[in-house]
Formats: structure tokens, C-alpha cells, sequence
């Protein structure tokens, strides 16, 4: 039966609710805190600042990566920026602009209570970077420097060239290896949580497999906080990294916690395109490259000239066209869609699915020199990968996927549908609605773990009664005889199909019929065929090598099990939702190409819960969103 | 457009089963590869195969394939990450090669980065290196105002420079002493060139080449061959100033000792 989900959103003034919320919340005496176990899975923004942060305050932290070190999380690749409302540019950006803009650039599938503490909260994280010696970009004067990002007419964004994230990842990293000297975080690398362990209706703690060994290791808790990033493999070819999965958080949804939105993916317009079938990774161009590079393709309709012999009236610079007043730096989902429309059209690069990047006019108004310093390892990434020099010759770009919005659902305090399972960062579904905008990821991991995690759960803990567990107790027991079923079934099978065949060929479906564009009847072919895919997963995957040793195949093969349970409910997600809204685009709710939401029977969040087999359908929740300080209305960047 | 020529690569790969056991070369044949292919997925496809004919795959860490994670690296043909400067493998592509070219590859070689399997080594050694002092003690919470810090770009920029050390660990693969004096000095110079990180440069200096040594890497003997292989180009003056923040620390400290004993 469908149940309305409470968000515990505070009352009073939204400018005004977490300030009250963090009065009225509990605290944890110091000398009680060092009693308290929190873990934390996922090392990136949100995982290292939260680990950081409470191993600050005194709990007794246990952080977990999959990766050899907790700096290589897949924060580290993000390039362009990170907002603030500093109005350190004085053009008229406030807490209250970038609260809208966000609200706004989400199309209005957000929580309006989440978004405004972000917005607050994003000034104080630059402080805290800067604090930590994160090396952000500075003017002559000495002072922070910004640029624009898709989505907002000011200049809120800070960055360290084109490796934000990188630079950003190891101010919360080295933050947290600080905690490891200092004997309050407890370090766990190459470690993968395959299950979460709840005792009496709360999270008390994970199993994981030392990937080292491939032994599985038990580990108690009060409070568990994943925070282990997105789900955008589930299209196999993303700018995601090789390990990034579902696995962490699909494990919890099916001990309980509710999975929110599945179908909101984002589709980052400006990335490298596909060269060829045994491709493993797609690359993005940062969407700074949109500050002064223009979008083109030819007028001609299948025209093979080389980009340099189409003259100037014959090219169709179709965003400045469409979109006037931003330009090129309409959102994400508004400049993968037009792409994909020219290019559905015939006007792709020289029939290629490509459309072009051009920084021509740049470069003659500002010099090489200039576009150099700004986009220099880009530039020089761009040509490393495709072998073309973009000073002299227009990058070419085509869409992929890059990041999804959805995730467990949580409330205003973060936490999940079970008890004491906090979530954070990409792995939750809060801030970003149906579309996020540029610079707005980096912020919210951030804002997750430095300042809104180290308080709610502190509340939690002094709230709940929390009585002992051991990982000698039944529950761990139980939980670890099952993950090493799942193991030895995966390892016995011994079929014909590689894992990655199987992995290509669900992405396949899904980009095809849950990308950037999807149908009813499309969806609902993709369920047939992906529920098909799980039996030959089941029937015929191969694993070489041994469950207790090294074994890349092994990890990939969980991973992929789970992507393939997901994308059936992704496909679920997208068919019942009858509307399209920021990146979800159903072909049957438009006007004149633009998503056209359906405000009447959608303002919902959908929350989908774990039936007890991956066989029967699951069942499908709301959370009502209202929306009491930007007026819903139709979003238009014209 | 025309299809481009494929390759044709003999592959010799050092194929370990743990740090226990003895390791060994292995050929293999990489056939009809894409010269837009990276380095890695043609192990890929090198993989695929092994799989299907029932053998091991090689294993090899790897992860955002986009130079920025410093996951992946492994020696070709004895140069670290391959022969094109500045370029993790994972950002090493086959136009790079020669149809028929034999490519030797080996994990890195360090004592301080024991071999776990194949091409794949433990680099924990980094971490414990920058637990060490690798930060700036400052709680989350109560910082000023970013712009009260004032910070000449020049000074920005070089430690951003600094900064953008990946901990791949080319750098100690490519010297004949396993030095880690290139990691170290990055992490040391980007701090010491901040305001931020000034309070506790002497202490930072003196317990992370503590904790360098401790490891098991080399002495440096400044050859510069870290620099030339380093994806990131950190270039050796940051040994240079780790050399110095270093001496300078040591030096701090005596009087450190010396006044309180006065007192």
C-alpha cells in the first residue's frame, strides 16, 4: 500500500528553518561521544568531509573506500566548480539567488527546504576550503576569482582550474587523515559494503569484502552514513569511473530504505564522443568550456564538410538561437536535448553524432595565451584522447551520462527510511530535483558532510535508545552467510558471457529507451528486455578466478547484478511518471521540444520500496512537494 | 570517414600471483587494436579474451580513466606510464604505437609498494605519508571569511602547481632509489607557500620525511628522473623546498629545545 512520506521539514520562514532545526536538536555530551561508532561508506566529498568532521567532534568514526586510497573517490574528477553565494563579484547574487536558481534549474522536483540550506551553507564551505589550504583560483589582488556556469547570470563559481574537485577532495581528505593521526577515524581501503545490517529496524552496520583478500569482514555501528556517489554506469558508457556503482546504496534499498526518483539522470551535454564498440569510458569537457566556446553545426542538412570549410553564414549557432538570453549557457538538459535534436535531425559534425564546441572567436578576442590559462589541461586532455589540437580545430562534443539526481530518499535530517542510515552527497536524492546545475555537486557533498551530517546525527544518537550489537550476533551472521551465497552463485555459474558483454548490453538498453529521451513504449519493452537480461545474467555469467583473492571480474559481476535491478526500476520510474521535467523527457509531454511537467499530478518526489524479490514489482510512495517561495512556473531560459 | 589502421602488439606481462609468490613474464597478442583505443582498453580487450579461453585476467588498478585519480600506472617498455610525457596509461592511446611493436610491461618496482597481483602494487605507504602532517589543523567550522586571506596569485598558483600531485607514484617507479622525495616535497611546498599553512610548517617538514624514511623509499640523489616521468609534470623544485623546509625545521627545533631548557 502507497504511504506519504514526512519529510520532517521544520515550520517557520525558510530562511529561518535550520537555524531552528540545529537549536532544537539534541546534543551528544563530548565525554559521550567517543562511545559512538559512526561509519561512514564512500570517501568521497561527502564520505571524507563527514568522516572528517565527526572524527572532529569526538565520535569514533570507521570510513570505508573501494579504492587502495580514500583520495581516489570520483570527486576527484569533477573539473569546473563549485558555487557559493559569496557575491564576491557584487552582481547581485545572495543566498536567497542561488536558492532560486537552484529550485528553478531543478525544474521545480526539489525540496524547496534542502535547497535553502545548501544555498546558506555553500559560503561557509569555501571558508573551510580556503582554511584547509585548498588552492582555489585568485585574481592579481589576491583574491578569490570566479566564473559563470550553466544556469545562473552570475559569477558564483569557484575553481582550481579545470580540477576543482581533485583540489577540493584532498582539503577534505587531508582533513580526515588528520582524524586517522589523531586515532578518531579508522581507515578501511579496498573495502566494498555488500550488505547493510539491520538490527531491530535501525542500521547497526555493513558487511564488506576486503577486496585485498575476498574475505567478508562484519562491522558494527550506531549510525551508518553512505555516502558512495551515483549510479550513472548503469548506462556502462558515462563519465562516471570504472568502480563507481549502485551496489552500496542498492544493498540498503532492499534492507528498507526507500529509492527516490531513479529516473532522473543527467545527461552532461559537452563530453567526448564515442569512438568505438570496445570504448570503456566516456570523457567530459567541463561546462566552463561554455563560458567562451559556442555551440554550432552546420544549417546544411548531412553535410561532410570539414568544420573549417563551412563559412560563417552557414553554421547554426542553434543555442544562441534558441535561447537568447543564456546562450550557451542554457542547463545541462536544455543543451544535451538540442544537441540530440540536430543531430536526430541530420545536422550532426560531418554526419557523426557529434556537435561542435568553438573557441574561434575567443581565442581572436582574448589571444591563445588567455584561453590557455583558463582551459589549458582540458584543451590538452581533448587532444591526448582524440589526437585533434581544439586551439586550431573546434572540439567536437556529444552528450553522456555524468550524474544522477536520484537516490535513497531522505528526510530534512538526511536520513533514510530506516533509522540511524544516513545517506549523502550523489547517493541521496534531495537537492538537485529533475536536473542539477553546473557547480551545484561539489557543493552539496560538501554541505552533507561538513555541516548538516555532524548535526543530525548527533541528534539521532541522543535521541535513540541504542542498545549493543556485536558482529557476532545473528543479524551479521545472517547477512554475511547471504552476501556469500550471492558470491559463490556468481563464482559457479561459470557460463559464456563475460561480465562487461553483460554490462553493454543493459547500458545499451538504457540509453537507448531511459536516456535522453524516453516512451512509453519504449520503456515498457526495456522491462521485458532487461528482465530477460537478468536471467542470463543469472544462467550464464562468467567469473574466472576465485571468490577469496583479488578478482576485478568478481566485483564488477556484483555490480552489474545490481545495475540490472536498477535499470528495470529506472524504466519502471520513468513510465509512471506521465510528465517530463528537467532531464526526464517522456516524448509524449512536450511542447515545441521543451519539457512540459505536469504540475497537477507530479509535484511529487516517488519513492519506490523494495519488495522482497527482485521478481515482484516494487511498491511506489510520495512526498507531496510544496513549493511556498518560488512561484512553480514553467522554466524558460529563452 | 575511412576506417583507420589497427594494430598488431605483442604483449609481456609480469603476472604475479600475491607478494608470497614468485612472479614471471607471460606473452600474449593483442590483434586488430584501435589506434583511438586507450592503453587500457586494450587491456580490456586483452581480458576479454583470457576470459573466454578460461585463463586469468591481469590485473591492474585502474578506476576514473581520465589521469585525474592516479589510480592506474605500471611500466612499458621501462618507462613509467609509457612513453608520452605527461600522460597517465589510462590517457595513453594507441596512435602512440607501432603496428608490431613488442610492449614489456611490470608493475611498479619499489620495496616501499609491495607487488599485490599482476600489475597491481599497495601504494598505502602515500597515505601514511600525508597522516603524517600532509594538512593544515583546522577543525570544520569558524573559518574566516575567504577573502580576509589575501594571497598574492603568483604564490596561488605555484602551490595549485604543487597541488596537483596525483600519488600515482610514477615518481618512485621512476627513480633507481625508489625515492619518494618528489610526493613528499609536493605536498610540503604546497603548504608552506600558503599563509594557511605556516603555523605548522616546521613540524609538518620534519614528521613527513620521517615518516618518507620510515617507509622504505630511497634517498634522493636529485637524477630528476621523477620529474620527467611525473603525469602532472611537478617539477623538482619542490624538493628543493622540502630539502629546505626541512633543514630549516631542523634547525628551529634545536632552538626550540635550547629555549626550554633557559626556561
Amino acid at each position: 500500500m502507497s504511504i506519504i512520506l514526512d519529510s520532517k521539514v521544520p515550520n517557520g520562514p525558510v530562511e529561518t528553518k535550520w537555524q531552528n532545526q540545529k537549536f532544537n536538536m539534541k546534543l551528544v555530551s563530548p565525554a559521550n561521544k567517543r562511545k559512538h561508532t559512526v561509519i561512514v561508506v564512500g570517501t568521497g566529498l561527502a564520505g571524507a568531509s563527514a568522516a572528517a568532521t565527526m572524527g572532529e567532534l569526538g565520535y569514533k568514526v570507521k570510513a570505508f573506500c573501494v579504492h587502495e586510497s580514500p583520495r581516489r573517490a570520483h570527486s576527484v574528477a569533477a573539473q569546473g566548480g563549485i558555487n557559493a553565494a559569496k557575491n564576491y563579484q557584487n552582481d547581485g547574487d545572495s543566498i536567497y539567488r542561488l536558492f532560486y536558481d537552484t529550485v528553478k534549474g531543478g525544474d521545480f522536483r526539489a525540496r524547496e527546504a534542502n535547497v535553502y540550506r545548501l544555498a546558506e551553507a555553500s559560503v561557509n564551505i569555501i571558508d573551510q576550503a580556503v582554511a584547509q589550504g585548498v588552492p582555489l583560483a585568485r585574481e592579481y589582488g589576491g583574491l578569490l576569482s570566479n566564473r559563470s556556469f550553466g544556469g545562473a547570470q552570475v559569477s558564483r563559481t569557484f575553481y582550481a582550474r579545470g580540477q576543482t574537485g581533485q583540489q577540493l577532495l584532498l582539503g577534505a581528505y587531508s582533513a580526515m587523515m588528520r582524524q586517522v593521526d589523531l586515532g578518531t577515524v579508522e581507515l578501511h581501503a579496498r573495502r566494498e559494503m555488500l550488505d547493510l545490517v539491520v538490527v531491530d529496524g535501525k542500521a547497526r552496520g555493513i558487511v564488506v569484502r576486503n577486496l585485498k583478500t575476498g574475505e567478508l569482514e562484519s562491522h558494527e555501528a550506531d549510525v551508518v552514513v553512505v555516502a558512495s556517489g551515483g549510479y550513472s554506469n548503469v548506462f556502462y558508457l558515462s563519465t562516471n569511473a570504472m568502480a563507481c556503482a549502485v551496489t552500496a546504496t542498492w544493498k540498503a534499498h532492499k534492507r528498507g530504505s526507500y529509492f527516490a526518483n531513479p529516473c532522473y539522470t543527467q545527461i552532461h551535454p559537452t563530453c567526448i564522443p564515442v569512438h568505438g564498440e570496445n570504448q570503456s569510458k566516456l570523457t567530459l569537457m567541463s561546462e566552463s568550456l561554455r563560458n567562451d566556446g559556442r555551440v554550432w553545426v552546420s544549417a546544411k542538412k548531412d553535410d561532410l564538410r570539414a568544420p573549417q570549410d563551412i563559412p560563417e553564414n552557414e553554421r547554426d549557432y542553434y543555442l544562441e538561437r534558441v535561447y537568447p538570453s543564456f546562450g550557451n549557457l542554457a542547463p545541462r538538459d536544455i543543451a544535451s536535448r538540442q544537441a540530440k535534436y540536430r543531430i536526430d535531425e541530420g545536422f550532426g559534425a560531418q554526419g557523426e553524432k557529434a556537435v561542435y564546441l568553438d573557441f574561434k572567436d575567443s581565442i581572436a578576442r582574448m589571444g591563445e595565451a588567455k584561453i590557455s590559462e583558463r582551459y589549458g589541461n582540458l584543451f590538452q586532455m581533448y587532444d591526448k584522447i582524440t589526437g585533434e589540437n581544439p586551439y586550431k580545430m573546434p572540439m567536437r562534443i556529444y552528450p553522456a551520462p555524468h550524474y544522477t539526481m536520484g537516490g535513497l530518499w531522505v528526510d530534512y535530517n538526511l536520513m533514510s527510511t530506516i533509522p540511524g542510515l544516513f545517506v549523502a552527497g550523489e547517493a541521496n536524492f534531495s537537492d538537485h530535483g529533475a536536473n542539477r546545475l553546473g557547480a551545484s555537486a561539489l557543493m552539496q557533498g560538501l554541505a552533507d558532510g561538513y555541516f548538516v551530517l555532524p548535526y543530525t546525527v548527533g541528534d539521532y544518537i541522543a535521541n535513540t535508545k541504542l542498545g549493543a550489537v556485536k558482529t557476532t550476533d545473528d543479524a551479521f551472521k545472517n547477512s554475511e552467510n547471504e552476501v556469500n551465497k550471492e558470491v559463490q552463485k556468481m563464482m559457479t555459474i561459470k557460463g559464456s558471457r563475460t561480465v562487461d558483454s553483460l554490462h553493454k548490453e543493459l547500458g545499451h538498453i538504457m540509453w537507448e529507451n531511459c536516456g535522453m529521451s524516453r516512451s512509453k513504449q519504449g520503456l515498457t519493452e526495456s522491462i521485458d528486455k532487461i528482465k530477460k537480461l537478468r536471467e542470463t545474467f543469472w544462467n550464464d555469467v562468467r567469473v574466472p578466478g576465485e571468490a577469496k583473492d583479488v578478482n576485478p571480474e568478481l566485483e564488477k559481476a556484483g555490480r552489474v547484478a545490481d545495475f540490472i535491478e536498477l535499470g528495470e526500476l529506472m524504466c519502471r520510474d520513468a513510465l509512471t511518471r506521465e510528465e517530463s521535467c528537467g532531464g526526464h523527457y517522456r516524448e509524449e509531454h512536450q511542447i515545441d521540444g521543451e519539457a512540459k511537467r505536469d504540475d497537477e499530478n507530479f509535484a511529487h518526489v516517488a519513492a519506490w520500496e523494495w519488495s522482497g524479490s527482485a521478481d515482484k514489482a516494487q511498491t511506489r510512495h510520495k512526498e507531496e512537494l510544496k513549493f511556498d517561495n518560488v512561484k512553480l512556473a514553467t522554466r524558460s531560459y529563452k | 570517414m575511412e576506417a583507420k589502421k589497427t594494430l598488431n602488439l605483442t604483449l609481456k606481462v609480469w603476472r604475479q600471483k600475491n607478494a608470497q609468490t614468485e612472479g614471471a613474464f607471460e606473452t600474449y597478442e593483442a590483434k586488430d587494436v584501435s589506434p583511438d583505443a586507450s592503453f587500457l582498453e586494450m587491456l580490456d580487450s586483452v581480458n576479454e579474451i583470457l576470459i573466454k579461453k578460461g585463463e586469468l585476467p591481469i590485473v591492474f588498478d585502474h578506476d576514473c580513466r581520465e589521469g585525474i585519480c592516479g589510480s592506474c600506472g605500471f611500466m612499458i617498455n621501462g618507462n613509467a606510464h609509457g612513453p608520452q610525457k605527461s600522460t597517465t596509461v589510462c590517457q595513453l592511446h594507441m596512435r602512440q604505437f607501432e603496428d608490431g611493436q613488442e610492449l614489456v610491461l611490470e608493475p611498479w618496482r619499489a620495496s616501499a609498494f609491495p607487488v599485490i597481483k599482476d600489475l597491481m602494487c599497495d601504494r598505502s605507504a602515500f597515505d601514511r605519508i600525508i597522516k603524517a602532517g600532509g594538512y593544515i589543523s583546522v577543525n570544520t567550522g569558524g573559518a574566516r571569511d575567504a577573502n580576509s586571506i589575501p594571497i598574492s596569485k603568483v604564490n596561488a598558483d605555484e602551490a595549485f602547481l604543487s597541488a596537483t600531485c596525483i600519488a600515482c607514484g610514477a615518481c618512485v617507479a621512476s627513480c633507481k632509489n625508489a625515492s619518494a622525495a618528489l610526493f613528499t616535497g609536493a605536498k610540503i611546498s604546497h603548504l608552506a607557500l600558503l599563509p594557511q599553512g605556516q603555523v605548522e610548517k616546521d613540524e609538518r617538514a620534519l614528521n613527513m620525511v620521517s615518516q618518507m624514511d620510515a617507509e622504505g623509499f630511497g634517498a634522493c640523489t636529485t637524477t630528476g628522473a621523477c620529474s620527467a616521468a611525473c603525469p602532472k609534470e611537478i617539477s623538482l623544485t619542490n624538493i628543493a623546498k622540502m630539502n629546505r623546509e626541512y633543514l630549516r625545521a631542523s634547525f628551529a627545533q634545536k632552538e626550540e629545545v635550547a629555549g626550554g631548557d633557559l626556561a
